[in-house]
Protein backbone atom coordinates (compact mmCIF):
# COMPACT_ATOMS: atom_id res chain seq x y z
CA UNK A 1 0.00 0.00 0.00
CA UNK A 2 1.41 2.78 -0.81
CA UNK A 3 -0.82 5.38 1.20
CA UNK A 4 0.78 7.27 4.62
CA UNK A 5 -0.26 6.82 7.86
CA UNK A 6 -1.99 10.09 9.15
CA UNK A 7 -0.96 11.68 12.24
CA UNK A 8 -4.24 13.09 13.53
CA UNK A 9 -3.93 15.91 16.42
CA UNK A 10 -7.61 16.01 18.01
CA UNK A 11 -8.55 19.01 19.76
CA UNK A 12 -11.69 18.53 22.24
CA UNK A 13 -13.38 22.53 21.66
CA UNK A 14 -15.55 24.25 24.51
CA UNK A 15 -16.27 27.53 23.55
CA UNK A 16 -12.70 28.88 22.26
CA UNK A 17 -10.81 27.09 24.58
CA UNK A 18 -8.81 23.64 23.93
CA UNK A 19 -9.64 21.33 26.62
CA UNK A 20 -8.83 17.50 27.43
CA UNK A 21 -9.58 15.50 30.72
CA UNK A 22 -9.14 11.30 31.30
CA UNK A 23 -11.60 9.15 29.95
CA UNK A 24 -13.87 11.79 28.42
CA UNK A 25 -14.46 13.57 31.21
CA UNK A 26 -12.56 16.37 33.92
CA UNK A 27 -11.61 19.25 30.96
CA UNK A 28 -8.71 21.08 31.80
CA UNK A 29 -8.46 24.12 29.99
CA UNK A 30 -5.17 24.12 27.91
CA UNK A 31 -5.42 27.47 25.47
CA UNK A 32 -6.53 28.51 22.32
CA UNK A 33 -7.84 26.10 20.32
CA UNK A 34 -6.53 27.27 17.21
CA UNK A 35 -3.04 28.45 18.32
CA UNK A 36 -2.76 24.84 18.95
CA UNK A 37 -3.96 23.93 15.44
CA UNK A 38 -1.90 26.38 13.73
CA UNK A 39 1.07 25.23 15.53
CA UNK A 40 0.27 21.53 14.50
CA UNK A 41 -0.58 22.14 10.52
CA UNK A 42 3.34 24.03 10.62
CA UNK A 43 4.66 20.98 12.71
CA UNK A 44 3.55 18.72 9.83
CA UNK A 45 0.09 17.26 11.14
CA UNK A 46 -2.01 15.89 8.30
CA UNK A 47 -5.30 16.57 9.12
CA UNK A 48 -7.79 18.03 12.10
CA UNK A 49 -10.31 16.87 14.51
CA UNK A 50 -12.30 19.27 16.35
CA UNK A 51 -14.24 18.04 18.90
CA UNK A 52 -17.46 19.84 20.59
CA UNK A 53 -17.46 18.89 23.71
CA UNK A 54 -20.25 21.18 24.84
CA UNK A 55 -22.38 21.25 21.26
CA UNK A 56 -25.04 23.80 22.98
CA UNK A 57 -26.65 26.11 20.82
CA UNK A 58 -24.74 29.38 22.49
CA UNK A 59 -21.32 27.36 21.86
CA UNK A 60 -22.23 26.54 18.24
CA UNK A 61 -21.52 30.25 16.90
CA UNK A 62 -17.92 30.46 18.47
CA UNK A 63 -17.57 27.15 16.97
CA UNK A 64 -18.30 27.98 13.58
CA UNK A 65 -15.31 30.65 14.05
CA UNK A 66 -12.93 28.58 14.64
CA UNK A 67 -13.67 26.67 11.93
CA UNK A 68 -14.64 29.38 9.54
CA UNK A 69 -11.00 30.46 10.62
CA UNK A 70 -9.10 27.58 10.32
CA UNK A 71 -10.79 26.69 6.66
CA UNK A 72 -8.66 30.18 6.01
CA UNK A 73 -5.51 30.00 7.44
CA UNK A 74 -4.62 25.90 7.35
CA UNK A 75 -4.89 23.80 4.30
CA UNK A 76 -5.26 20.31 5.51
CA UNK A 77 -8.53 18.47 5.95
CA UNK A 78 -10.39 19.26 9.17
CA UNK A 79 -13.48 17.07 10.56
CA UNK A 80 -15.75 18.20 13.08
CA UNK A 81 -17.84 16.46 15.49
CA UNK A 82 -19.76 16.65 18.59
CA UNK A 83 -23.63 17.86 18.62
CA UNK A 84 -24.23 16.18 14.92
CA UNK A 85 -27.87 16.00 15.24
CA UNK A 86 -29.24 16.46 11.83
CA UNK A 87 -28.78 17.72 7.96
CA UNK A 88 -28.92 21.34 8.66
CA UNK A 89 -25.99 20.83 11.59
CA UNK A 90 -23.73 18.69 8.84
CA UNK A 91 -24.91 21.52 6.35
CA UNK A 92 -24.22 24.73 8.74
CA UNK A 93 -20.33 22.74 9.67
CA UNK A 94 -19.83 22.10 6.48
CA UNK A 95 -20.53 25.91 5.22
CA UNK A 96 -18.23 26.79 8.06
CA UNK A 97 -15.36 25.12 6.30
CA UNK A 98 -15.35 21.69 7.84
CA UNK A 99 -14.67 18.60 5.12
CA UNK A 100 -15.98 15.79 6.81
CA UNK A 101 -18.20 15.69 9.99
CA UNK A 102 -18.24 12.95 12.65
CA UNK A 103 -21.33 11.74 14.45
CA UNK A 104 -22.02 9.27 17.58
CA UNK A 105 -24.57 10.07 19.55
CA UNK A 106 -27.49 10.54 16.69
CA UNK A 107 -25.83 7.68 14.47
CA UNK A 108 -26.90 5.15 17.60
CA UNK A 109 -29.52 7.02 18.40
CA UNK A 110 -31.19 6.84 14.71
CA UNK A 111 -28.73 4.67 12.23
CA UNK A 112 -31.05 5.39 9.38
CA UNK A 113 -29.08 8.72 9.89
CA UNK A 114 -26.15 7.38 8.66
CA UNK A 115 -27.87 6.77 5.06
CA UNK A 116 -29.48 9.83 4.88
CA UNK A 117 -26.08 11.58 5.78
CA UNK A 118 -23.90 9.70 3.15
CA UNK A 119 -26.60 9.73 0.49
CA UNK A 120 -27.32 13.76 1.18
CA UNK A 121 -22.52 14.20 1.52
CA UNK A 122 -21.47 11.58 0.09
CA UNK A 123 -19.13 8.48 1.79
CA UNK A 124 -16.58 10.28 1.82
CA UNK A 125 -17.72 13.20 4.03
CA UNK A 126 -19.13 11.41 6.94
CA UNK A 127 -16.86 9.82 9.60
CA UNK A 128 -19.20 7.44 12.70
CA UNK A 129 -17.01 8.02 15.75
CA UNK A 130 -17.22 5.51 17.92
CA UNK A 131 -17.09 5.74 21.71
CA UNK A 132 -15.44 2.64 22.88
CA UNK A 133 -15.62 1.20 26.83
CA UNK A 134 -15.33 -2.63 27.67
CA UNK A 135 -17.99 -3.53 29.85
CA UNK A 136 -17.36 -6.18 33.41
CA UNK A 137 -18.57 -8.68 31.24
CA UNK A 138 -15.60 -8.49 28.98
CA UNK A 139 -17.11 -7.24 25.88
CA UNK A 140 -16.72 -4.09 23.86
CA UNK A 141 -20.20 -1.55 23.91
CA UNK A 142 -20.48 1.80 22.06
CA UNK A 143 -21.43 4.53 24.15
CA UNK A 144 -22.67 8.15 23.37
CA UNK A 145 -22.57 11.56 25.24
CA UNK A 146 -19.07 11.42 25.65
CA UNK A 147 -18.89 8.32 26.86
CA UNK A 148 -21.74 8.80 29.63
CA UNK A 149 -24.29 6.90 28.65
CA UNK A 150 -24.55 3.17 27.59
CA UNK A 151 -26.64 1.92 24.24
CA UNK A 152 -25.82 -2.03 24.74
CA UNK A 153 -24.62 -2.06 20.94
CA UNK A 154 -21.72 -4.36 20.48
CA UNK A 155 -18.94 -2.66 19.06
CA UNK A 156 -18.21 -5.85 16.91
CA UNK A 157 -22.07 -5.23 15.61
CA UNK A 158 -21.45 -1.44 15.20
CA UNK A 159 -18.60 -1.09 12.94
CA UNK A 160 -20.38 -3.33 10.70
CA UNK A 161 -23.69 -2.00 10.56
CA UNK A 162 -22.26 1.55 9.97
CA UNK A 163 -20.01 0.50 6.95
CA UNK A 164 -23.12 -1.08 5.18
CA UNK A 165 -25.10 2.37 5.87
CA UNK A 166 -22.41 4.37 4.62
CA UNK A 167 -20.25 5.66 6.53
CA UNK A 168 -16.75 6.70 5.03
CA UNK A 169 -15.05 6.51 8.15
CA UNK A 170 -14.51 5.36 11.24
CA UNK A 171 -12.63 6.86 14.54
CA UNK A 172 -12.46 4.06 17.30
CA UNK A 173 -11.95 6.49 20.60
CA UNK A 174 -11.10 4.30 23.24
CA UNK A 175 -12.57 5.79 26.25
CA UNK A 176 -11.07 3.58 29.04
CA UNK A 177 -7.43 4.40 28.00
CA UNK A 178 -8.67 8.36 26.39
CA UNK A 179 -5.83 10.61 28.64
CA UNK A 180 -4.08 8.08 30.43
CA UNK A 181 -0.69 7.26 28.70
CA UNK A 182 -1.24 3.89 28.52
CA UNK A 183 -1.40 2.86 25.10
CA UNK A 184 -3.88 2.17 22.72
CA UNK A 185 -6.16 -0.62 24.05
CA UNK A 186 -5.36 -3.36 21.59
CA UNK A 187 -7.74 -6.00 22.56
CA UNK A 188 -9.97 -3.36 20.49
CA UNK A 189 -7.91 -4.38 17.41
CA UNK A 190 -8.45 -7.85 18.15
CA UNK A 191 -11.59 -7.04 17.00
CA UNK A 192 -11.62 -5.05 14.68
CA UNK A 193 -9.47 -6.90 12.27
CA UNK A 194 -11.20 -7.96 9.08
CA UNK A 195 -14.36 -6.44 9.93
CA UNK A 196 -13.37 -3.05 8.34
CA UNK A 197 -13.08 -2.09 4.96
CA UNK A 198 -13.41 1.60 4.91
CA UNK A 199 -10.58 3.96 6.40
CA UNK A 200 -9.89 4.00 10.70
CA UNK A 201 -8.90 6.06 12.83
CA UNK A 202 -8.05 5.06 16.11
CA UNK A 203 -7.71 7.49 19.43
CA UNK A 204 -7.03 6.74 23.19
CA UNK A 205 -4.35 5.94 25.38
CA UNK A 206 -0.90 6.97 23.48
CA UNK A 207 1.50 8.29 25.40
CA UNK A 208 4.59 7.64 23.51
CA UNK A 209 6.48 6.99 20.04
CA UNK A 210 6.30 3.63 20.32
CA UNK A 211 2.80 3.29 21.32
CA UNK A 212 1.76 3.87 17.87
CA UNK A 213 4.11 0.95 16.89
CA UNK A 214 2.51 -0.93 19.04
CA UNK A 215 -0.96 -0.60 17.21
CA UNK A 216 0.68 -0.68 13.52
CA UNK A 217 2.12 -4.34 14.52
CA UNK A 218 -0.91 -4.93 15.00
CA UNK A 219 -3.54 -3.26 12.47
CA UNK A 220 -2.77 -1.03 9.18
CA UNK A 221 -4.71 1.50 10.78
CA UNK A 222 -5.09 4.37 8.23
CA UNK A 223 -4.57 7.25 10.89
CA UNK A 224 -3.81 8.09 14.67
CA UNK A 225 -5.54 10.53 16.49
CA UNK A 226 -3.38 11.78 18.90
CA UNK A 227 -4.81 14.86 21.99
CA UNK A 228 -2.74 13.97 25.40
CA UNK A 229 0.36 13.18 23.78
CA UNK A 230 0.68 16.62 21.53
CA UNK A 231 -1.70 19.15 23.83
CA UNK A 232 0.60 18.81 26.82
CA UNK A 233 4.17 19.01 24.67
CA UNK A 234 2.60 22.16 23.59
CA UNK A 235 0.84 24.01 25.99
CA UNK A 236 3.89 25.46 27.66
CA UNK A 237 4.89 27.07 24.52
CA UNK A 238 1.29 28.32 23.78
CA UNK A 239 -0.18 29.70 26.44
CA UNK A 240 2.04 33.17 26.80
CA UNK A 241 -0.28 33.77 23.89
CA UNK A 242 -3.34 32.64 25.81
CA UNK A 243 -5.34 35.80 27.67
CA UNK A 244 -9.24 33.86 27.60
CA UNK A 245 -9.35 32.97 31.64
CA UNK A 246 -13.34 33.29 31.76
CA UNK A 247 -14.19 29.96 30.36
CA UNK A 248 -13.81 26.93 32.26
CA UNK A 249 -11.07 25.53 34.60
CA UNK A 250 -7.68 26.95 33.63
CA UNK A 251 -6.32 27.50 36.88
CA UNK A 252 -3.92 23.84 35.76
CA UNK A 253 -2.69 25.67 32.89
CA UNK A 254 -0.63 28.23 35.06
CA UNK A 255 0.53 25.61 37.59
CA UNK A 256 3.54 24.74 35.60
CA UNK A 257 3.11 21.43 35.58
CA UNK A 258 5.15 18.57 33.73
CA UNK A 259 3.01 15.85 32.57
CA UNK A 260 5.92 13.13 33.03
CA UNK A 261 3.60 10.08 31.52
CA UNK A 262 3.21 11.51 28.18
CA UNK A 263 6.77 11.35 26.26
CA UNK A 264 9.05 14.41 25.52
CA UNK A 265 7.76 14.87 22.03
CA UNK A 266 6.50 16.94 19.12
CA UNK A 267 4.59 16.43 15.47
CA UNK A 268 8.20 16.42 14.36
CA UNK A 269 10.02 14.25 16.25
CA UNK A 270 7.04 12.15 16.05
CA UNK A 271 7.23 11.31 12.42
CA UNK A 272 10.82 11.32 12.21
CA UNK A 273 10.69 8.26 14.06
CA UNK A 274 8.03 6.43 12.64
CA UNK A 275 10.21 7.29 9.24
CA UNK A 276 13.12 5.92 10.73
CA UNK A 277 11.20 2.99 11.82
CA UNK A 278 9.86 2.62 8.47
CA UNK A 279 6.71 3.47 8.57
CA UNK A 280 5.04 5.75 5.13
CA UNK A 281 5.25 9.13 6.93
CA UNK A 282 4.09 12.29 4.75
CA UNK A 283 6.44 14.78 4.46
CA UNK A 284 6.16 18.85 5.19
CA UNK B 1 -2.67 46.80 -16.18
CA UNK B 2 -5.22 45.96 -14.71
CA UNK B 3 -5.58 43.22 -12.45
CA UNK B 4 -6.06 39.98 -13.35
CA UNK B 5 -9.33 38.00 -12.21
CA UNK B 6 -10.39 34.68 -11.41
CA UNK B 7 -13.63 33.04 -11.50
CA UNK B 8 -13.85 30.12 -8.75
CA UNK B 9 -17.00 28.49 -11.02
CA UNK B 10 -20.07 27.78 -8.10
CA UNK B 11 -22.64 25.06 -9.17
CA UNK B 12 -24.03 23.92 -6.44
CA UNK B 13 -22.16 21.05 -5.46
CA UNK B 14 -19.56 21.86 -3.02
CA UNK B 15 -17.78 23.81 -0.58
CA UNK B 16 -15.79 26.31 -2.41
CA UNK B 17 -14.42 28.39 0.74
CA UNK B 18 -11.19 26.34 1.23
CA UNK B 19 -10.38 26.96 -2.72
CA UNK B 20 -11.18 30.71 -2.01
CA UNK B 21 -8.62 30.53 0.64
CA UNK B 22 -5.86 28.92 -0.70
CA UNK B 23 -6.46 31.80 -3.64
CA UNK B 24 -6.26 34.39 -1.34
CA UNK B 25 -3.34 33.01 0.54
CA UNK B 26 -1.10 32.91 -2.79
CA UNK B 27 -2.93 36.61 -3.82
CA UNK B 28 -5.09 35.39 -6.95
CA UNK B 29 -7.75 37.90 -7.08
CA UNK B 30 -10.32 35.28 -7.31
CA UNK B 31 -14.54 35.75 -6.87
CA UNK B 32 -16.57 33.25 -6.56
CA UNK B 33 -19.35 32.81 -8.81
CA UNK B 34 -22.23 31.35 -11.04
CA UNK B 35 -23.15 34.06 -13.79
CA UNK B 36 -21.69 32.66 -16.92
CA UNK B 37 -21.35 36.18 -18.25
CA UNK B 38 -19.17 37.11 -14.87
CA UNK B 39 -17.25 33.61 -15.94
CA UNK B 40 -16.70 34.60 -19.35
CA UNK B 41 -15.25 38.48 -18.06
CA UNK B 42 -12.51 36.42 -16.22
CA UNK B 43 -9.32 35.89 -17.08
CA UNK B 44 -9.06 32.75 -15.76
CA UNK B 45 -11.37 30.02 -14.32
CA UNK B 46 -11.02 27.28 -11.49
CA UNK B 47 -13.88 24.68 -11.33
CA UNK B 48 -13.53 22.60 -8.28
CA UNK B 49 -15.93 20.54 -7.36
CA UNK B 50 -16.89 16.65 -5.68
CA UNK B 51 -19.84 15.05 -6.32
CA UNK B 52 -21.48 12.85 -8.65
CA UNK B 53 -20.13 13.72 -12.06
CA UNK B 54 -23.81 13.77 -13.53
CA UNK B 55 -25.59 15.82 -11.69
CA UNK B 56 -22.47 18.41 -12.37
CA UNK B 57 -23.11 18.30 -15.57
CA UNK B 58 -26.22 18.91 -15.25
CA UNK B 59 -26.01 22.04 -13.05
CA UNK B 60 -22.94 23.47 -15.79
CA UNK B 61 -25.79 23.05 -17.91
CA UNK B 62 -28.83 24.62 -16.62
CA UNK B 63 -26.27 27.90 -15.42
CA UNK B 64 -24.88 27.86 -18.92
CA UNK B 65 -21.54 27.67 -17.25
CA UNK B 66 -20.63 24.52 -19.69
CA UNK B 67 -20.45 26.73 -22.99
CA UNK B 68 -18.50 29.47 -21.17
CA UNK B 69 -15.99 27.07 -19.62
CA UNK B 70 -15.48 25.68 -23.36
CA UNK B 71 -15.24 29.38 -24.77
CA UNK B 72 -12.88 30.77 -21.98
CA UNK B 73 -10.61 27.41 -22.78
CA UNK B 74 -10.84 28.02 -26.46
CA UNK B 75 -10.44 31.67 -26.37
CA UNK B 76 -6.80 30.56 -24.58
CA UNK B 77 -7.95 31.70 -20.75
CA UNK B 78 -6.43 29.54 -18.09
CA UNK B 79 -8.24 27.05 -16.63
CA UNK B 80 -7.65 24.80 -13.02
CA UNK B 81 -9.98 21.86 -12.46
CA UNK B 82 -9.78 20.05 -9.27
CA UNK B 83 -11.24 16.53 -8.09
CA UNK B 84 -14.74 16.43 -9.98
CA UNK B 85 -13.38 20.11 -11.77
CA UNK B 86 -10.79 17.80 -13.31
CA UNK B 87 -12.91 14.61 -14.53
CA UNK B 88 -15.38 16.82 -16.19
CA UNK B 89 -13.24 17.66 -18.96
CA UNK B 90 -13.50 14.33 -20.26
CA UNK B 91 -15.54 12.76 -22.29
CA UNK B 92 -17.10 10.82 -20.39
CA UNK B 93 -17.75 8.65 -17.08
CA UNK B 94 -18.76 5.34 -16.64
CA UNK B 95 -20.88 6.89 -13.35
CA UNK B 96 -24.71 5.42 -13.95
CA UNK B 97 -24.50 4.39 -16.97
CA UNK B 98 -23.02 7.03 -18.68
CA UNK B 99 -22.59 10.76 -18.86
CA UNK B 100 -21.33 13.19 -21.19
CA UNK B 101 -18.47 15.16 -20.04
CA UNK B 102 -17.23 18.71 -21.53
CA UNK B 103 -14.95 16.53 -23.71
CA UNK B 104 -12.24 18.96 -23.68
CA UNK B 105 -9.72 16.40 -22.85
CA UNK B 106 -10.42 12.64 -25.01
CA UNK B 107 -11.25 10.30 -22.71
CA UNK B 108 -12.99 8.90 -19.62
CA UNK B 109 -13.60 8.65 -16.00
CA UNK B 110 -13.86 5.11 -14.23
CA UNK B 111 -14.34 3.52 -11.00
CA UNK B 112 -11.69 2.09 -8.33
CA UNK B 113 -11.97 -1.69 -8.47
CA UNK B 114 -10.48 -3.37 -5.59
CA UNK B 115 -9.10 -6.56 -6.31
CA UNK B 116 -10.04 -9.56 -4.29
CA UNK B 117 -6.04 -10.17 -3.83
CA UNK B 118 -5.14 -6.75 -2.64
CA UNK B 119 -8.40 -5.46 -1.07
CA UNK B 120 -8.01 -1.55 -0.84
CA UNK B 121 -10.41 0.98 0.66
CA UNK B 122 -12.64 3.18 -2.12
CA UNK B 123 -13.03 5.57 -1.77
CA UNK B 124 -9.22 6.71 -1.76
CA UNK B 125 -8.94 9.09 1.10
CA UNK B 126 -5.94 10.45 2.26
CA UNK B 127 -2.31 11.49 1.36
CA UNK B 128 -0.63 9.63 -1.50
CA UNK B 129 2.49 9.98 -3.94
CA UNK B 130 1.94 11.77 -6.59
CA UNK B 131 5.04 11.58 -9.56
CA UNK B 132 5.34 13.63 -12.63
CA UNK B 133 5.77 12.33 -15.30
CA UNK B 134 6.34 15.78 -17.33
CA UNK B 135 7.67 18.98 -16.83
CA UNK B 136 5.72 21.86 -16.51
CA UNK B 137 5.74 25.16 -15.06
CA UNK B 138 2.47 24.39 -12.80
CA UNK B 139 4.92 22.09 -10.48
CA UNK B 140 7.59 24.73 -9.58
CA UNK B 141 9.39 24.08 -6.61
CA UNK B 142 7.57 20.77 -5.53
CA UNK B 143 10.18 17.38 -5.67
CA UNK B 144 9.74 15.12 -8.77
CA UNK B 145 7.50 12.88 -5.78
CA UNK B 146 5.38 15.04 -3.98
CA UNK B 147 2.60 14.45 -1.13
CA UNK B 148 -0.99 15.25 -1.73
CA UNK B 149 -4.52 14.84 -0.28
CA UNK B 150 -7.21 12.83 -2.30
CA UNK B 151 -10.67 12.20 -1.77
CA UNK B 152 -12.48 10.20 -4.41
CA UNK B 153 -13.76 7.11 -6.11
CA UNK B 154 -13.06 7.33 -9.86
CA UNK B 155 -10.43 8.51 -11.83
CA UNK B 156 -9.18 9.50 -15.49
CA UNK B 157 -8.05 7.58 -18.18
CA UNK B 158 -7.19 10.21 -20.84
CA UNK B 159 -6.86 8.42 -24.29
CA UNK B 160 -3.54 10.11 -25.24
CA UNK B 161 -0.84 9.74 -22.73
CA UNK B 162 1.02 13.65 -23.28
CA UNK B 163 -1.81 14.79 -21.24
CA UNK B 164 -0.69 13.28 -18.63
CA UNK B 165 1.18 15.43 -15.51
CA UNK B 166 1.53 12.87 -13.14
CA UNK B 167 1.07 9.26 -11.78
CA UNK B 168 -0.61 7.73 -8.60
CA UNK B 169 -0.50 4.39 -7.49
CA UNK B 170 -3.62 3.44 -5.92
CA UNK B 171 -5.90 -0.20 -5.76
CA UNK B 172 -2.75 -1.97 -7.58
CA UNK B 173 -2.49 0.41 -10.43
CA UNK B 174 -1.28 3.55 -11.30
CA UNK B 175 -3.82 6.20 -12.60
CA UNK B 176 -3.63 9.61 -13.77
CA UNK B 177 -3.66 11.86 -10.70
CA UNK B 178 -3.11 15.50 -12.93
CA UNK B 179 -2.97 16.52 -16.26
CA UNK B 180 -2.04 19.29 -18.25
CA UNK B 181 -2.56 20.65 -21.85
CA UNK B 182 -1.72 23.62 -23.21
CA UNK B 183 -3.83 26.54 -20.81
CA UNK B 184 -5.53 24.14 -18.89
CA UNK B 185 -4.47 22.59 -15.74
CA UNK B 186 -6.50 19.84 -13.71
CA UNK B 187 -6.00 17.79 -10.75
CA UNK B 188 -7.52 14.61 -8.99
CA UNK B 189 -6.03 15.55 -5.65
CA UNK B 190 -7.17 18.62 -3.61
CA UNK B 191 -4.15 21.19 -3.50
CA UNK B 192 -5.93 23.33 -0.84
CA UNK B 193 -5.69 20.48 1.43
CA UNK B 194 -2.19 19.44 0.77
CA UNK B 195 -0.25 21.97 2.83
CA UNK B 196 2.29 24.09 1.61
CA UNK B 197 2.80 21.88 -1.43
CA UNK B 198 -0.27 22.33 -2.43
CA UNK B 199 -0.12 26.26 -1.80
CA UNK B 200 2.93 26.09 -4.22
CA UNK B 201 0.59 25.19 -6.93
CA UNK B 202 -1.95 27.75 -6.23
CA UNK B 203 1.08 30.07 -6.42
CA UNK B 204 2.90 28.61 -9.46
CA UNK B 205 -0.84 28.58 -11.22
CA UNK B 206 -0.57 32.69 -10.95
CA UNK B 207 2.70 33.32 -12.04
CA UNK B 208 1.91 31.17 -15.21
CA UNK B 209 -1.29 33.52 -15.45
CA UNK B 210 1.39 36.59 -14.65
CA UNK B 211 3.95 36.03 -16.88
CA UNK B 212 1.46 35.42 -20.03
CA UNK B 213 0.01 38.51 -19.55
CA UNK B 214 3.21 40.24 -18.94
CA UNK B 215 4.48 39.38 -22.79
CA UNK B 216 1.36 41.06 -23.81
Amino acid sequence: MSKFLRIIPKLEVKGNNLVKGVHLEGLRVLGNCYDFAKKYYEDGADELIYQDVVASLYERNSLNDIIEKTSKNIFIPLTVGGGIRNIANIKEVLNSGADKVSINTAALKNPEFINEAANNFGSSTIAINIEVIKNKDGKYYAYIDNGREATGKLLDKWVLEVQERGAGEIIIVSVDKDGTSLGFDLDIIKILKNKIKIPTILNGGIGKEQDILEVLKNYKVDGIALASLLHYNYYNFLKKKFSNLNEGNSSFLFSNKKFKNFQNTNIIKLKKYLNNHKINIRKK
Amino acid sequence: MSKITTAIIDYKLSNLKSVKAACDYVGLNAFITSDFKKVLQADSIILPGVGSFKEAMKNLKELDLDKSIIENINKKKYFLGICLGMQLLFTKSEEFGNAKGLNLIEGEVVKFKSKKKFPTPIPHVGWNNIKFIKNNNICDGLESISQMYFVHSYYAKPKKKNVILSETKYCNINFCSSVSKQNIFAFQFHPEKSGEFGLKVYKNYLNIIQNDKNTF
